[in-house]
Parts: structure tokens; sequence; C-alpha cells
């Protein structure tokens, strides 16, 4: 099957939100949301800042579309806060390795749990590949609907940033 | 917890990095904590700075300007970090399409009176006639057909509504009836400060989603003002400003002289708007249970809630359903 990469990629945190919930990807995408407030969003931003401090290339914006939290000679490391959400973590690691395997780059990539000082190390195997692949062409299709796809109760809606916004209703 | 701050001298306002001062005539200093503000209230005069804009929009606090009167003048909105083209699109939509743009205004009215019923139902026996009337006249919000007619069955049920207040008010002050530019009685001055305090309540809750606050429906989307917000307002100022009014005067805790009258203009002068505010801040600030998220959630969120269930409908997600309080 042939692949037309460049008309599928798309954001790494879009890889994220698919594998978390595709309604809020959806949302997200249309640049509904409402996470600003959100304190564990800041506090992940300063961790950010300030953990690996001698890590020479952070925040690498690639091809203008995934942005790399730190990129060494044979690694990519991503940096999150808990370990909460691991797969669509690991998902979206997995998913910055293919893409960089598309630009002819092969690297391996670790996750770093800051809190819980938990290091995952992701390796891209073929079967992953065509999971990924097959993510690409649902989120594709997701972000094309019309409308946003209905909510689906998970157990972490009440932790979601779009809790309100989804669950806010008139009650006869 | 993010507040509301108010100043009400005059003086200068100044950023010494991340700390910001506020400074009055005596050269007294006070600093604000930047992390708790989440809207800044100018009664005064103040002078300011870029600097300060600067670091205020960082954390984006919205400025508020009042007038001598302590009418609104203007605020200041940092630039929006994220916006929704599509939610713009579907807003005028909402607008351009009669039939939605009647939907969502009849909703607005017909919430609204829904709070102002709910509070002359608080003075039984008192008010049973006006209740009567409105009721017969909320009937035709149903069967409007153009966004005039609405907004003259709206003006007549809120001139029947205000002229009852002296019926439960033991205090009116000699009010007669609601007469909006300029107020010359206190009861006047009252209600006219509170819309403005609600107006922008509602603004500063609209700011947090991606709704535009131009686009609106009930009222002819203006140049000069941000006509959501005025709809949006319809809802809320029969439940949170006229209650906090009605406790202020049958509590006796405002009085004559907290009004001032100059030129012929009648305004709540500093200690009056400072006891306005107290009750409108507590009220906004109270919580109660709420039913579909099953958490408790204060007047202000359900603001908020209001604009995500618009949102929700304009996205085709979700018909609207007004708010109409429960409890
Ligand atoms: S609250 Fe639940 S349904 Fe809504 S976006 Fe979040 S995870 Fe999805």
């Amino acid at each position: 099957m042939d692949f037309d990469f460049e008309k599928y990629k798309t954001q790494g945190i879009k890889v994220n939100y698919y594998y978390i919930c595709k309604r809020k990807l959806w949302l997200y995408d249309k640049g509904i949301c409402f996470e600003k407030n959100f304190d564990r969003v800041l506090q992940g931003k300063i961790l950010h800042k300030n953990a690996f401090q001698r890590e020479e290339h952070k925040d690498m914006l690639i091809d203008e579309m995934i942005k790399i939290d730190i990129v060494s000679a044979d690694h990519i490391k991503e940096i999150k806060i808990s370990s909460k959400m691991k797969n669509p973590d690991i998902m979206q690691l997995l998913y910055y390795l293919f893409y960089l395997k598309q630009l002819g780059i092969s690297k391996k990539g670790t996750i770093n749990y800051v809190k819980e000082k938990k290091v995952v190390e992701v390796e891209l195997t073929e079967e992953d590949e065509k999971e990924i692949k097959s993510a690409l062409i649902n989120i594709r299709q997701i972000l094309m609907m019309k409308k946003p796809p209905e909510i689906k109760k998970l157990p972490y809606c009440k932790k979601c940033a779009y809790y309100e916004f989804c669950y806010a209703k008139e009650v006869d | 917890m993010y507040k509301d701050y108010y100043i009400f001298s005059n003086g200068k306002i100044s950023r010494k990095e991340n700390t910001i001062y506020f400074e009055d005539k005596e050269e007294n200093k006070k600093p604000i904590p930047i992390e708790q503000i989440e809207r800044l209230h100018f009664f005064g005069e103040i002078d300011l700075n870029t600097k300060f804009i600067g670091l205020i929009s960082q954390y984006d606090i919205i400025l508020n300007f009042y007038n001598y009167y302590g009418y609104y003048i203007g605020s200041y909105l940092p630039r929006k970090k994220n916006v929704s083209g599509l939610l713009i699109v579907k807003q005028s939509e909402g607008y351009i399409f009669h039939e939605k743009r009647l939907f969502f205004a009849k909703c607005f009215v017909e919430s609204a009176v829904f709070h102002i019923l709910r509070n002359l139902r608080n003075y039984k026996g008192k008010t049973d006639e006006v209740i009567k009337e409105i009721e017969e006249e909320k009937q035709n919000i149903f069967k409007a057909r153009e966004i005039d007619e609405l907004m003259g069955i709206e003006g007549r049920i809120r001139k029947r509504y205000y002229e009852s207040f002296s019926l439960f008010l033991n205090n009116d002050f000699g009010f007669s009836k609601r007469e909006k530019r300029p107020p010359t009685d206190p009861l006047n001055a009252l209600i006219s400060f509170g819309n403005g305090m609600m107006y922008n309540t509602v603004l500063g809750e609209i700011y947090k989603t991606q709704l535009d606050p131009t686009i609106s429906y009930l009222h002819e989307p203006s140049s000069k003002r941000f006509s959501l917000s005025l709809d949006i307002a319809e809802i809320f100022k029969p439940l949170i400003v006229d209650p906090v009014i009605f406790y202020l005067i049958n509590n006796r805790m405002l009085k004559e002289d907290d009004f001032d009258i100059e030129e012929g203009i009648c305004f709540l002068n500093d200690e009056g708007k400072k006891k306005f505010i107290k009750e409108y801040q507590n009220k906004l600030e109270t919580t109660i249970k709420h039913r579909s998220l099953n958490r408790k959630v204060s007047y202000r969120t359900l603001i908020r809630l209001e604009c995500y269930k618009i949102i929700k409908a304009l996205i085709e997600d979700e018909p609207y359903k007004p708010l109409k309080a429960w409890w």
C-alpha cells in the first residue's frame, strides 16, 4: 500500500489526543480549547524548562510540523509530567520516530516522566508503523467531520479540561 | 484562586519585575500579587504604562475602567492566544439565518423572564398581579416572528418588573420608573451600576472562550458595545444583580448617603460602590450543585457554562437550552 505521508502528517499533540479522545482531538483542531487556566499545564511548562538544563537541542521544531522536546545524537526525548496517559504519550513519540524515518533519520526515543522519575524506552517496529499509518488516516477523517464526535464517557472525562464543556447541560 | 481587584482611589500603577504596585496620591505603595489577579477594576484616575500592560497581558488579566460616576468606560483585553475561525463562521451563520437568530434571541428572553418571575415569586402576596401580567405577556415570546417584536415584549416585561420594585422594597428612594441615561434617583443609579458590572462579568467569561463578543442575536451586533455580552447578561441580570439590590436595600445596608447627586446625575459614591461590589462578589462566588456536572459550580461559572452551551449549539453538537435556575 502506498502511503502518502505528506497528505496525512499532522502535529504530535493531535496523535496524542487521538489516543485520548476523538472529540477532544476534533475540538482542539478547531481551536476550541480551554486549557489556559489549567495548573497542571502551567506546571508542565515550568518543569519542562528547568529539567535537562544541559541538553543542547531543546524544543526542536522539525519540518515546521512537529516539535520535539530534546534531540540528541541517537535519541529523541519527550518530557511528560506523569505517566497517567502512558499510551497516548508512547504513540506520540512513536509518531515522531515514524516522522523522522520519513525524513530519512532513524533514532530511538525515551519518555521521561519527571514526577515519577521514570524513563520509558521506545523503538519503532514494523507493527507500530502500521498502527501509526492507520491512526493518521483516521485522524484526517475525524478532522474533516462537520461536527464534533459525540461524547463517549471515558474514565478520565472528569479530569479533562473539556469536562465542563462536554457535560454542561440543562436537566429537565 | 483568581480574584477581581477593585481600585477606588486615584494614583498610579507600575511594574517592577514580576510584581505590580499601586501607589496612591499620598505615595502609599501597595503590591498586588499578580498570580492572584483575574481582573483589575479601576474606578479612580489611574496612570499606567506599557511595561505594566506587557506583564498583565502575559497573565491574561483584563482591565476594566470606569468613569467618575462608576459607569463603565471600556476594557483592555490581552490578545487572544487561541481563536477559532470555525466558531466565528458558525456564529455568523447563527446571525444570518433568521430562524437560528430568532431561536437564540427567544432563548435569552425566555430565560430572562423565567428569572424575573422567579424573583417576583419571592414576594408573593405583594406581586401576584404583576406576576400574572408578565406570565400573559410571556406567551407572546413564543409567537414572535421578528427580533423587534421580541425586543418589544422584553421591554414591556422589564418595565412592569421594574415598576413593581416599590411593592417589595422597604425603601424605594422615590423610584417610579426605570430611566437609563442618566439616572436621577438612587434606585436607577443602582440598577445601572449593577447592570454595568454584569456586562463586564459576562464579557470576562466570554473572553475565556472562543466566542466572538461582537456577534449577537437578541441585540443587533453593534460597533460600540460587545453585544453578545448584552445578550447573555439578559439571563444573568435578574439572577445575580437584582437579588443583590433587593438584599442591600431590604436589609438597610444601602442608604441615601451612599449616593451622591451632581448636576442632576445620581450615582453610588465610593462607600456605596464598595457595598454593592462586596455583595455582588459574594453572589458570584456562591456555589450550587450542578445537576449534569455533578459538582459544585459558582454563579460566575454558570455564565461560562452558558457560553459553552451556545458554542455547542453553534457547532451543531447539541441544541441550546438556556439556563433556568432550578434551585
Ligand atoms: S470530557 Fe471526555 S468526552 Fe469530553 S473531550 Fe474530555 S475526554 Fe473527551
